[in-house]
């Protein structure tokens, strides 16, 4: 009788030791915010498009971090996909949009039919038109993201979204096919 | 001095928990993707296997034996090594949290991890152990894991883009790879007898 | 050899057949002059040239056709005379087979000269004077990279550059231009590497070149015999002529990774550089031509020429006698370092030593690509002592760390390694294409993080606007509560306070229900459905009976005060009284805006008529009353005063014209006018100021109707293409959009201002 006594009051010592310990480190180790999240949020694209389903780029970062799929960002493409794979160390999937991955786009706007409304300047989330009321309207190239919030509320429409095409400068070497199949059964998957 | 080296070389190399006492296979698998998943894991292990190869010397020593409670022995090295788990966790949150995130589901798992439980019941069994010894033995166990996983983790990168057949890729190359390595360090034995 | 003859070795390179017996046993012949020459404005590493003429102008041989844009470029000439015939889009000698914007001239044939510059005497000559021939001239480097030589020789201007390498290696097989120009040009190669030890002052010169070009070596010798100069002769291998590589071998340093030869006191340049250099400076006249080797056996006269640049690479095959039936592959460059030509169009530019025609047993296609076998051939094959290998499984898994790690970006893309494996692997594809993609990935993250940065700026400026604004408000609701707190002594108001209230909240119904109808009936106008009809008789019938419980809301309450009594200031009350007015006017004006008032609508319109000249007549009282408030504000403020109330009067006068009221209504408007004009004139008589020049200026102003036509076609064509472009659109949708469209534009065409 005494020995089981004395088992769960040895028992018992051991785990209010225990818990002490744990209180004092829950209390010392204490983290604050989420800094998954912003290292997140840097291998985004931040075009602030919100073909996502996020009103930004940020608050998909914090929805990564608390656990949504990492395939939902077309700017970014397949090259952001798998650097989020390689971050968070989780599978990467296929992009996960109605269109796929679109080539980079820029906007410009037909000057002549241009209102000066100042609605596409208040659309762009990075600030890339220029004007003001009645004044001319006009797209600074290097600063857009191509992500398309301009083109709807143009109420005469006077946008458009054109591919950037490459340049002899621009140009970049194809990657080479990769080696040929060694084993039957690998060339039958590929053909 | 010199039982201090053996048990060291004994751990890491001869008796290798993993390769050969085959224990802690789990981490061993799940966490060796990457090298840096992998160098994380096996410091957090290590830093784990020390304490509480430490605190259950203690408390075999100190409220078992002379209480005569050895049979609390398993229950009592689970307390301790879920409560080092625990306090490992919140310290890893800290420092990094991304290697938190990225470790995921396998840092609490370490408290299931059999090199922990294994060496802590091996050093009650061994009754010539001191404090001293015993602790060595559980950092030597660390450093084994280290080892091991760290190659394997470094092996498993570089068999990712190598040109697997399709049905070998994945775990299955990566057992074989285990397998080989423990071909390998079995030509350790013999080297100490302990 | 002498103790500083020495030599060093690179580690690696290969020895492939050198195949240069088809094209250096014959002198350097002048190519045709071509009809038709292309000059790519892109020739040369850095930004592209601006064209300085137009199409249809005339130039001469060496005329300046582009100017140099920016630092890291250089300006373009006229290789010959003629007629500038297009400016834009021309085939572009690249992998790629991608156009580049270019200056197509036609010759005329009289190949006449611009009046040149010679500078025989360049000794007298100033560094930065030096520097600027060189860069006028256009000249890049002209052994196959093409930077701007004068940025070249300036890259590291703090540095002193303590050997000057020329570089005479030619190491590629079947390339012989260098050779021949070393044979045949010493003197004038000599005389180059002398302007440039003018302008750098080194300790020593360099002149290395491979052991295979007895002829050059003799001729560049003798040609230098009473200069320091030292020919250094090495062992043939490939790649000793890249720069990294020729320095190691002539002095044994290495260039840091990531590095210039600069960042160590070294200038390497080209032999045929050189003689561009000799032939600015001293003749005046600027890179327009160079020597380019036309070989392969595809050609029955292979050799090589000097040959104007722009070119067309078939004239030039066809002078060498080229076999089209032979033909496999044309190379532009030499076969381990130059790139396949898609077509025959492609102009010959600065960096042109080559021209390849292969046959198809002469330079094979590649067996097709196997699996690594870790030989480790590759390894010993670089000459940058990289990792091929390694550098292969990353491309492949597309570690950018690990390729950045193993110096992927110092690989000179040689080819050695690729013609060692045997498996074939075509390693430097691999290679290009990574480096491709991290510089891509980096300039995307660039972006990013410059896009993040802005958008950052962007939601900071929206926010200190809203906390703007929001203080703003608040000073105004502050503000208005103390008004009110001062004068809110009087309980009277307490109790039309709820009923001011429901009476509020009624009109705001009544208001509401009315905009909403007009909405409505607006569409309705524009686009007639069934759907649409209903909705605006639905609304009609709300909005009467807002307006029903509105007006007996107010025929049950007693007409609310307009201003409760007290007199704190006869100021403040003076100005409650001007508000009082001021908002009864403006409510009188938005129900006179009403186009068909029903009953109620007139009672409300009648009353509130009533209300202001209550409120005008009390506001006159109280201004008789004050003593003379303010009485003689300072001349200044009358002035003021009476200068807004000029504008005042003159403004409503105009809005009653354009109403369309009547002469009644207008001639007491203009009687006001009148009224306010002499006030300002006496006010101005009595502050003293100056008469100011009252310059009326006529401007007709913007024309209403011109405009209103205008937006009405540009909305109309919005509304189309909005309805073309949304699948779901009705047949007749679009057809009433596209006759709304046509009407629109047509009254725009007809109004005559």
């Amino acid at each position: 009788m005494s020995l089981v006594l004395i088992a769960v009051l040895a028992l018992l010592g051991l785990c209010l030791i225990a818990g002490a310990i744990l209180g004092f480190a829950a209390v010392r180790f204490k983290v604050e915010g989420d800094p998954i999240a912003e290292q997140i949020n840097a291998l985004l694209p931040q075009t602030q498009c919100g073909q996502c389903g996020y009103p930004g780029c940020k608050p998909y970062a914090e929805a990564i971090a608390g656990g949504d799929k990492i395939n939902k960002c077309p700017p970014g493409g397949e090259a952001t996909i798998q650097a989020l794979a390689d971050l968070l160390d989780v599978e990467a999937e296929p992009l996960d949009a109605v269109e796929g991955e679109k080539p980079q786009m820029v906007a410009f706007i037909r000057e002549a039919e241009c209102i000066g409304c100042t609605k596409c300047i208040q659309a762009c989330p990075v600030d890339a038109i220029v004007g003001a009321a009645r004044q001319m309207h006009t797209v600074i190239a290097s600063e857009c993201t191509g992500c398309d919030l301009c083109v709807e509320p143009c109420p005469v429409d006077c946008i458009d979204m054109i591919e950037v095409g490459s340049t002899v400068q621009s140009w970049k070497w194809d990657k080479p096919l990769a080696p040929g199949q060694l084993i039957a059964s690998d060339r039958e998957q590929a053909a | 001095m010199t039982e201090l080296i053996l048990i060291m070389v004994s751990a890491i190399l001869v008796n290798n928990f993993v390769l050969v006492q085959f224990l802690g296979l789990c981490p061993f698998m799940g966490v060796s993707k990457k090298i840096e998943t992998a160098i994380g894991l096996s410091l957090a292990t290590t830093f784990v296997l020390t304490l509480a190869a430490m605190c259950s010397y203690l408390v075999q020593q100190y409220v078992l034996k002379p209480l005569d409670l050895e049979f609390l022995r398993t229950i009592s090295f689970i307390l301790v090594i879920a409560v080092t788990v625990q306090f490992t966790e919140m310290v890893v949150n800290k420092t990094s949290p991304l290697l938190y995130r990225v470790l995921g589901i396998f840092l609490p798992l370490i408290t299931t991890n059999c090199i922990v439980l294994g060496v802590a019941l091996l050093n009650a069994n061994k009754a010539e152990f001191t404090f001293i010894t015993a602790t060595a033995n559980g950092f030597a166990a660390g450093l084994g894991f280290s080892l091991v996983l760290v190659l394997f983790a470094a092996m498993r990168e570089r068999i990712a883009i190598a040109d697997v057949p399709k049905s070998f890729q994945g775990a299955a190359i990566g057992m074989i790879t285990a397998g080989l390595m423990s071909l390998a360090f079995m030509g350790f034995a013999g080297l100490i007898k302990l | 050899m002498s103790a500083q003859e020495k030599i060093w070795d690179i580690p690696g390179g290969i020895h492939p057949a050198e195949r240069k017996e088809l094209s250096n046993r014959t002198p350097i012949q002048q190519a045709p002059l071509p009809k038709r020459l292309v000059l790519p404005l892109g020739q040369h590493i850095g930004t592209v040239a601006e064209p300085c003429v137009v199409v249809g102008q005339r130039v001469r041989k060496g005329e300046k056709i582009a100017e140099a844009n920016g630092v890291v470029s250089v300006p373009l000439h006229a290789p010959t005379s003629g007629t500038v015939v297009f400016i834009g889009e021309q085939p572009y000698p690249h992998a790629s087979g991608i156009l580049a914007p270019a200056i197509v001239i036609d010759s005329d044939g009289l190949d006449e000269w611009i009046e040149l510059a010679p500078h025989p005497d360049y000794r007298s000559l100033e560094p930065g004077e030096l520097l600027t021939l060189i860069r006028e001239a256009g000249i890049s480097g002209l052994g196959g990279a093409g930077f701007p030589t004068a940025v070249k020789i300036t890259a590291r201007p703090t540095q002193k550059i303590h050997t000057l390498i020329i570089n005479g290696t030619e190491c590629e097989p079947y390339i012989t231009a260098d050779d021949l120009l070393m044979r045949e040009r010493a003197g004038e190669l000599v005389s180059g590497i002398d302007i440039l030890v003018q302008l750098i002052q080194p300790d020593q010169v360099l002149i290395g070149i491979e052991d295979n070009k007895p002829e050059a070596i003799a001729a560049v010798r003798d040609a230098c015999s009473e200069r320091s100069y030292q020919v250094r002769v090495f062992p043939t291998k490939y790649p000793s002529g890249g720069e990294k590589q020729l320095i190691q071998i002539l002095t044994g340093v290495e260039v840091p990774s990531g590095g210039l030869p600069a960042d160590i006191g070294i200038l390497c340049q080209n032999v045929g550089t050189c003689v561009a250099i000799h032939d600015a400076v001293v003749h005046g006249k600027p890179l327009i031509s160079r020597i380019t080797t036309l070989t392969g056996e595809a050609l029955t006269r292979p050799g090589n020429v000097e040959a104007l640049l722009g070119t067309p690479v078939g004239e030039l095959l066809e002078f060498a006698g080229l076999d089209t039936s032979k033909l496999n592959r044309l190379i532009m460059g030499g076969p381990m370092m130059g790139f396949t030509l898609l077509s025959l169009d492609v102009p010959l530019i600065k960096t042109s030593n080559c021209l390849l025609a292969s046959t198809a047993a002469e330079l094979p296609p590649p067996p097709p690509a196997m699996p690594c076998i870790r030989c480790g051939e590759c390894a010993e094959a670089c000459p940058a002592s990289l990792l091929p290998q390694q550098l292969h499984f990353f491309a492949l898994g597309q570690e950018h760390e690990q390729l950045k790690a193993h110096n992927l970006f110092d690989c000179i893309e040689c080819g050695a390694c690729a013609y060692v494996c045997p498996s074939s692997i075509p390693l430097v594809q691999y290679y290009r294409a990574a480096k491709a993609e991290i510089r891509e990935l980096e300039q995307k993250q660039l972006k990013a993080e410059h896009s993040k940065q802005r958008f950052e700026q962007r939601q900071e400026r929206l926010r200190r606007a809203e906390e703007q604004k929001e203080a703003e408000r608040k000073a105004r609701a502050e503000k208005a509560a103390r008004a009110k707190a001062a004068q809110a002594e009087a309980p009277p108001a307490a109790a039309a306070a709820p009923a001011d209230e429901t009476l509020k909240k009624l009109k705001i119904e009544a208001s509401m229900a009315q905009v909403a109808l007009k909405k409505a009936e607006k569409q309705l106008a524009a686009h007639d459905t069934p759907e649409l009809q209903a909705q605006v008789s639905e609304l009609r019938a709300a909005a009467k009976a807002a307006q029903q419980a509105l007006a007996d809301a107010q025929t049950a309450a007693p007409a609310p005060t307009p201003a409760p009594a007290p007199k704190p200031t006869g100021d403040e009350v003076l100005k409650k009284a001007k508000i009082e007015a001021a908002m009864l006017k403006a409510q009188l004006r938005k129900l006179e805006k009403i186009e068909n008032p029903d009953d109620e609508q007139q009672a409300e319109i009648t009353r509130v008529r009533q209300q202001l000249e209550a409120a005008e007549k009390a506001l006159a009282d109280l201004e008789k009353q004050a003593p003379a408030p303010a009485a003689k504000p300072a001349g200044d403020d009358a002035l003021k005063k009476a200068k807004v109330e000029l504008a005042m009067k003159r403004a409503e006068l105009k809005k009653a014209e354009k109403a369309g009221a009547d002469e009644a209504a207008l001639q007491p408007l203009r009687d006001a006018l009148t009224a306010a004009e002499q006030a300002l004139h006496a006010a101005e008589a009595a502050s003293g100021k100056p008469a100011p020049e009252l310059v009326r200026s006529e401007r007709p102003g913007v024309d209403e109707k011109f405009k209103a036509l205008k937006t009405e076609a540009a909305f109309a064509r919005a509304d189309l293409r909005k309805l073309e472009r949304d699948e779901s659109a009705a047949g007749e949708a679009l057809e009433q959009a596209r006759t709304r469209l046509t009407e629109a534009e047509r009254k725009l065409n007809e109004y005559q201002p």
